[in-house]
């Protein structure tokens, strides 16, 4: 059992958990994720680590209430329990030491991309963060970025806040405005890491994509999370998660992730009928 | 009992289900004998003096002393030596080989008789004292002050740690998961092995004072280097266990709907996914299945798929059944629930719809060639015979490779061309202090042999323990 020490709402459908879990928090490090299963009837699900604090013993998880775990999870508090926490898994992040660097964030992928952006700047890089989403209310963690970056921007689709525009319209306002990038990491939507990819593909500008495929044990042993790189078939939970953002099929990753859609939706209508139809949102 | 007698009594059958009542749940196939069979069974042993069973067991069961105690209805007594000799006899007594091993060698058995049904009566006894407490110790050893480490609870993790809580050891079972069994846990089904029997087999361990941790990966979580130098562990014992499932790298392998064997199977034996939604895991249901493969893993699916409500369940399998590495009974059981055999055919492209889920698998028929390295004859592709199973799962079940997890952040540990840790006749890997046994030391191999692994290394571990 893993306590939740702190929870709060960051936007109407997410929320950021602050959970006890030591050993996991003294092994992390940055791109890393754990494997959390809510209760005895859960399902394990894959969450990226989007902080540590080893003396305290916690890690952070940012959550955004899709389906029935999720949302289940984003309806805890301080105080309440979940059953497995599982981690660090994957590898950790190629961290480039002195370079320029651009993280780029979409929705919670914000979450992923926020220790990255710490560990590029603990090793002298100079980054620039993107953070984005539709509207005003799913731009998450600019004041959390701008703490480890030397420059954020948020992202509006609707021009409710910030830059008018997608992440991918932001850099590419910034690579056609000269600034110059060594690397790139993103993380969100896979419609939105196949964008920055394509965008920074004419530029050769290395680019490296968090994958969030299905996932079951995370150690390597299920191979559901199998991602096809360069025509190379690769598990993302121990070869990964972050793979070259120019050589991942997003198209056969996108269509994997649609393979439970029928249960998710059938789980989540049980959920909410269990729960007077009360938690759509939390 | 004259010898004469005892030569006379047939070889008891099995109860078990009726295949039509059985193909449609998760219930145990087997029913297991009473006092009387069990008996009755027993009483044919001859107690041969050399008793090669003993030899074909990898725990080295006393079977003789085992069947005499139970010839005259001593349960008790044969408890206690089934329990001397083996970890967790009701998960061997349901799973293991027989026929490979103790059964194989049994003098009952030569030229036409039927040998003693070893496994079934093993069976009988652990599910007796599991019932009757039986089991439970009495009183445990003294502490010898050494602190043990084993990675991974399954059947070698598990073996080894009751072997050194015997000792005296204080042993920690760190297990990745979150929840003990290793493979008994993931892979075998619950109508082959149901889970209160490993629940009930590793409370015992815990009686013996094993602790057990879950969702720890050694690798990541904690380090082999940490275990020694921060968290006071003397010795480790690695049973991680095979790791990647094997794919056939086959087009449309990626489809929806295309599962390994391990992944289809953890979904619905560790994660519940039969009960979906109940239980919140899914698991991809089809009215057609195929499973490819010819082990005990590929029948543990292609069964599973019809009980999830496949009305045509079918095995492609590149051999013969001569070659078909699974077990007998399992083999039996699957053909008496109407699973399909496909003998002597190969996949070679998996077929997809406009949505991207399996709508098929194409295979070629393949005839016997010469013996290959394996000594078993090689299968060869019949020209021009391709043909089409319509399915809408398919599950790859051809073997599991070494998982790097662990061995790459131990760069310490010498491993093989194939990435399995190499160990010495003790079970010591080339770090000191540091033993392996089961699949990551000698790749894929059955629960028995892995649990002979974890009973060596045990004892090797206690030696070097003590001699300092």
């Amino acid at each position: 059992m893993h306590k939740i020490i702190a929870a709060t709402q960051i936007a109407s459908d997410v929320r950021w958990l602050k959970i006890d879990a030591p050993l996991v928090a003294r092994a992390c490090q940055a791109g890393q994720f754990v494997i959390v299963r809510l209760d005895d009837n859960g399902e394990r699900i894959p969450l990226t680590i989007a902080g540590t604090d080893p003396a305290r013993g916690c890690i952070d998880l940012v959550i955004k209430a899709i389906g029935k775990t999720t949302i289940a999870l984003c309806q805890l508090g301080a105080g309440d329990l979940i059953r497995d926490v599982a981690g660090p898994l994957g590898k950790p992040t190629e961290i480039v030491a002195g370079k320029h660097a651009a993280v780029v964030g979409g929705g919670v992928g914000a979450a992923v991309i926020l220790p990255i952006a710490a560990a590029l700047k603990q090793a002298s890089s100079r980054v620039i963060a993107l953070t984005g989403g539709h509207t005003r209310d799913a731009v998450l963690l600019e004041i959390e970025l701008s703490r480890v970056c030397d420059r954020v921007i948020a992202c509006t689709d609707d021009g409710s806040y910030g830059f008018s525009g997608t992440v991918a319209d932001c850099l590419r306002d910034l690579i056609a405005g000269g600034d110059r990038l060594d690397i790139v990491y993103t993380a969100g939507p896979v419609p939105m890491m196949r964008a920055i990819a394509e965008l920074t593909r004419p530029h050769a500008i290395r680019t490296i994509a968090s994958l969030n495929p299905i996932m079951v044990d995370g150690t390597g042993m299920c191979g559901g999370c199998r991602v096809s790189v360069g025509g190379q078939v690769r598990f993302a939970c121990v070869d990964g998660p972050e793979f070259d953002a120019h050589a991942v099929d997003f198209g056969e990753l996108s269509e994997r992730l649609s393979a439970y859609r029928s249960q998710e939706q059938l789980a989540l209508r049980r959920w909410n009928d269990e729960h007077g139809r009360l938690c759509t949102r939390p | 009992m004259t010898l004469k007698e005892r030569m006379k009594i047939a070889r008891q059958q099995m109860p078990q289900r009726p295949a039509e009542v059985r193909a449609a749940d998760f219930d145990e196939v087997n029913l297991g004998f009473d006092l009387r069979l069990a008996q009755l069974e027993a009483q044919r042993c001859l107690e041969c003096k050399d008793a090669p069973c003993i030899a074909g067991c990898p725990v080295r069961l006393d079977v003789p002393a085992f069947l005499t105690h139970l010839a005259s209805a001593d349960l008790r007594g044969a408890a206690d030596v089934l329990l001397r000799d083996n970890a967790l006899p009701a998960i061997t007594g349901r799973v293991c080989p027989q026929e490979e091993q103790c059964e194989q060698v049994c003098v009952r058995g030569k030229g036409h008789g039927c040998p003693v049904a070893i496994g079934h009566l093993e069976r009988f006894v652990a599910d007796w004292a599991r019932d009757s407490g039986a089991a439970t110790p009495t009183q445990r050893p003294a502490p010898s002050g050494f602190r043990v480490a084993v990675v991974g609870a399954g059947p070698a993790g598990l073996t080894a740690a009751g072997e050194l809580a015997r000792r005296g050891h204080g042993v920690a079972v760190f297990e990745a998961l979150h929840a003990p069994g290793g493979v008994l846990r993931y892979g075998i089904p619950e109508f082959r092995l149901p889970k209160a029997i490993i629940d009930a087999e590793v409370r015992r361990l815990e009686d013996w004072g094993v602790e057990v941790i879950p969702n720890v990966v050694i690798g990541r979580t904690l380090t082999i280097d940490e275990l020694l130098t921060q968290r006071g562990f003397h010795a480790v014992f690695i049973a991680n266990g095979a790791g990647l499932p094997v794919f056939m790298n086959l087009p449309g392998e990626n489809l929806k709907g295309v599962y390994s064997a391990n992944e289809f199977l953890t979904r619905i034996n560790l994660m519940g996914a039969w009960r979906f939604p109940e239980c919140d895991t899914p698991v991809v249901t089809a009215r057609r299945a195929v499973v490819v493969g010819g082990g005990n893993t590929a029948m543990d699916a292609v069964r599973t798929a019809r009980r999830l409500g496949a009305a045509e369940a079918t095995l492609v399998y590149r051999r013969s059944r001569t070659e078909m590495p699974a077990r007998i009974e399992e083999i039996a059981h699957a053909e008496e629930e109407g699973i399909v055999f496909r003998l002597l055919c190969n996949p070679v492209r998996i077929l997809g719809d406009e949505a991207g889920w399996v709508r098929g698998i194409e295979c070629v028929r393949m005839e016997l060639g010469e013996p290959d390295d394996s000594g078993r004859r090689r299968p060869v592709v019949v020209p021009g015979s391709e043909f089409t199973i319509d399915c809408e799962l398919v599950v790859e079940a051809i073997g599991t490779r070494a998982n790097p997890l662990l061995t790459t952040t131990t760069p310490d540990l010498k491993l093989n061309p194939r990435g399995y840790i190499v160990v010495d006749d003790a079970g010591m890997t080339s770090k000191p202090g540091v033993f392996a046994g089961g699949d990551i030391a000698r790749g894929a191999a059955t629960v028995i042999l892995a649990m002979g692994d974890g009973k060596r290394a045990a004892a090797a571990i206690d030696a070097w323990l003590r001699k300092g």
